[in-house]
């Protein structure tokens, strides 16, 4: 256990060096966070209230979902998949640590720098122009609860995707293809309280809503008390599933390994 | 005229080579479309909650989510390949295309072309014919030439933007998030009418980054409704000036950053 936290410290410092590509991220995140916060707006010009979210939620959802994309690792990296494509891969496999855990270890270490210099900023700046709303003490304890459980669920989304390169040699298609599934019944585009009511309960029905649309609704304080322990459940499940399918697949894939060359 | 000879070659080469990774290019080629899908989706679950959205309806925003995707997708598919020359800043293998005579953002844009992106484009070209049917457009000759004239400076628009904004990454190489911004936030931008932004986003959005052009002006003309800002409706049919003078400020700039490279090989 020690190890990995190791890797997340590490990855923690490795990260925190790119300075101007996070002013960058955090620019276009706030952009992206007034675009969508103005269409949303539109949507409460013809009416108050859509699925138990009034204008303000809303609004706080987008910049809190624009601050918690990078920390949850939402894009199509190829880090994992990178090392399988190239051969790499076998060096990892033959030391003593556990494959998965390592790369959870990076994904904690990502998600600790980035909900700190990614997820503060677009808030603060889209707090400066909209009435935004912030969580009590006790919601917001409850959604760091959430998010740490948020960020197991998209790491084992992440992982379970990029072994799919074992099969397919150039992964980025289904790599894409995963995330953008996932970004969109997630609720990163729209609050998912907007869908059609059938396609809500897809989304609620799949692992996605609870990498993000589940965390943000405890910022909103949309669960009381008696409420919260069934959403930590759901995360916890999916999270569980996800890790747990993650090993089977690479169970299946090191049978296939042919590395070329002495 | 010649360049354009060595674009189709290289254009071709990069085709054949994709087509030797079939399921990846298929599963590519679905994902970009389904990027479009989405985009779509939003708007479609938004006009499940309202039936209007700043006074249009939904038949004319799908015409804007059309004007707005299809030039989008024919930027994706031919310039926006622009966007690697950070990475190739960062490896040092910029300098390569500075030694081939072909110019440099012809061969980078030809090198990295991949068809898969055509995705983008398809979906959208289906939701502008429908939407050109089913909205109340005062169909005359001038609204045709309009059409046309828009999807092409709409096209040459998005390209202006997405050179300009990738020729940051000459002065600061880990910048590609800021060019985002204005490349995927100027298609969701456009795909909705401004009227429902901001008063300085909107004159943001004429004046500066002149991505109203795209999409709103046009079809607010096509549609006989007011333009905002106090503006008359010929506004609309200052879009091909617009583009040229956007394609004229992206050379420029361009031309300005490719003379600033300093290359980071030895």
């Amino acid at each position: 256990m020690r190890l990995y936290v190791e890797v997340a410290r590490r990855t923690y410092a490795r990260i925190s060096t790119y300075r101007s590509a996070t002013v960058a991220g955090v620019f276009t995140n706030t952009v992206f966070g007034f675009l969508l916060a103005y269409i949303l707006l539109a949507v409460y010009d013809e009416r108050g209230d859509v699925g138990g979210f009034d204008a303000i939620d809303a609004v706080t959802f987008v910049f809190v979902a624009q601050g918690l994309l990078m920390v949850l690792g939402m894009f199509d990296d190829t880090e994992i998949a990178d090392r399988i494509r190239t051969g790499d891969v076998i060096v990892d496999l033959q030391r003593p640590y556990d494959h998965q855990a390592w790369w959870a270890g990076v994904s904690y270490g990502k998600a600790l720098y980035y909900v700190v210099f990614r997820g503060v900023p677009p808030f603060v700046v889209g707090a400066l122009v909209f009435h935004l709303r912030l969580p009590s003490p006790g919601n917001a304890l409850a959604f760091a609860v959430s998010v740490a459980l948020a960020v197991g669920v998209a790491f084992g989304w992440r992982y379970l995707l990029q072994l799919s390169a074992f099969w397919l040699l150039d992964v980025r298609g289904a790599n894409q293809l995963g995330w953008l599934t996932a970004q969109f019944l997630s609720g990163a585009f729209l609050p998912i309280v907007f869908f059609p009511g059938w396609l809500e309960s897809v989304s609620r029905a799949l692992p996605f809503a609870s990498m993000l649309q589940l965390p943000v609704e405890v910022w909103l304080g949309q669960y009381d008390a008696g409420d919260l322990p069934w959403v930590y459940a759901q995360q916890i499940a999916w999270g569980v599933a996800l890790v747990l399918g993650g090993r089977y697949a690479m169970s299946r894939a090191v049978r296939r390994v042919v590395v070329q060359g002495g | 005229m010649a360049s354009l000879g060595v674009w189709r070659h290289l254009v071709g080469a990069r085709i054949r080579a994709d087509w030797q990774y079939r399921t990846s290019f298929f599963l590519f080629l679905l994902s970009q479309t389904a990027v479009a899908c989405m985009d779509l989706a939003v708007v479609a679950s938004i006009f499940s909650q309202v039936d209007s959205l700043a006074g249009w309806s939904g038949a004319e925003v799908a015409l804007l989510f059309g004007l707005s995707g299809v030039p989008f997708g024919l930027a994706d598919l031919t310039i926006s390949q622009v966007e690697s020359a950070s990475r190739h800043i960062k490896a040092g293998t910029f300098d390569l295309f500075l030694l081939r005579p072909v110019p440099a953002l012809l061969h980078l844009s030809a090198s990295e072309f991949a068809l898969r992106r055509a995705g983008r484009v398809l979906q959208p070209a289906v939701v502008l014919v429908i939407a050109l049917v089913v909205a109340p457009i005062d169909w005359s000759v001038e609204t045709v030439a309009l059409l046309l004239v828009t999807l092409v400076s709409g096209t040459l628009i998005f390209g202006s933007v997405w050179v300009v904004t990738s020729s940051i990454a000459f002065w600061t190489v880990e910048s590609q998030e800021v060019a985002n911004a204005f490349t995927y936030g100027g298609s969701l931008a456009t795909s909705y009418p401004i009227d429902l932004f901001a008063t300085w986003m909107r004159r943001l959005l004429t004046f500066l980054v002149p991505l109203a052009f795209v999409a709103y002006f046009p079809a607010a003309r096509m549609l006989g409704r007011d333009q905002p800002l106090g503006l008359p409706s010929s506004v609309a049919w200052a879009t091909p000036f617009v583009a040229i003078a956007s394609v004229l400020a992206a050379r420029a700039v361009w031309a300005l950053a490719v003379r600033h490279h300093r290359s980071t090989g030895s």
